[in-house]
């Protein structure tokens, strides 16, 4: 334990000391994990929910988000998404889906040199809109696109 | 235990294009089972940091409704040829994984 209480000291809690001492087996991963996932968010229904557990409620309408997803996805189990902002300082992204029975999908923080893109695959059941939420300078920043499915990811 | 992630990277002027595919059922809970009509557990990544150099670039949380062996693209600037990237993850039963690789 004394070689867990030294790292911790030294790092302050950083989150890279964090991950090395979880590689190292010396926390238990659901402790140390757990507190991160926002559950209150992604067990939200309805999108407007979802967007104040995020703390993105009244988020400004932006052209600076750009959102790179097909028009027609083919398969919904599998659609890809790909956004870029212009924002400056963009600290994190957040991908929705109004019509999902959860509409949070995804909550990113970039930090360190990480820059204002990610890029990722998405399950949504049916059409549906789809939302990107850039949180910035203590800002909330929204997108939206519509994407319109053929063959639900859900039902299988 | 879980299977190896792949990770690719790229550098594009001054910045590392990282891609990391992780193996993974990303079982929603909402699947019913033909059958017995009972609904398949919820089984999917919740967390996912990735580090370079140990410093965390990216800390995601993910819903179930991000793909089956979710595809994770994102670029760090200043990134070097030969810096350390650590990719961790960990799903909503504590099942975790971890990979390392050098960016080139």
């Amino acid at each position: 334990m004394d070689q867990l209480r030294r790292l911790i000291l030294k790092g302050g809690g950083a989150s890279g000391v964090l991950a090395v001492a979880l590689a190292a087996g010396l926390l238990r991963p659901t402790g140390a994990f757990a507190a991160d996932w926002n559950k209150t968010a992604f067990e939200s229904k309805a999108m407007a929910d979802a967007l104040k557990n995020i703390g993105a409620a009244g988020a400004a309408e932006s052209a600076e988000i750009l959102i790179k997803a097909p028009d027609i996805a083919e398969n919904g189990a599998v659609v890809p998404i790909e956004v870029t902002t212009r924002i400056a300082g963009a600290e994190s992204i957040a991908l929705l889906a109004e019509k999902n029975p959860f509409p949070l999908m995804a909550y990113i923080d970039l930090t360190n040199g990480a820059e204002a893109y990610i890029n990722t695959r998405f399950k949504m059941g049916q059409t549906s809109v789809v939302k990107v939420v850039v949180k910035a300078g203590g800002k909330s920043y929204i997108a939206s696109r519509e994407v319109k499915v053929t063959i639900g990811g859900c039902g299988g | 235990m879980a299977e190896p992630m792949k990770i690719r990277t790229k550098l594009v002027d001054g910045s590392a294009h990282i891609a990391v595919l992780m193996i993974h059922p990303m079982e929603t809970g909402q699947r019913k089972d033909p059958r017995s009509g009972q609904a398949y557990p919820a089984h999917f990544i919740q967390n996912v940091t990735a580090t370079v150099n140990d410093k965390a670039v990216l800390v995601a949380q993910l819903g179930p409704a991000i793909s089956k062996n979710p595809l994770l693209g994102f670029r760090v600037k200043g990134a070097k040829a030969g810096d350390k990237l650590a990719i961790s993850w960990e799903d909503n039963k504590g099942e975790r994984a971890r990979a390392e690789a050098a960016i080139a």
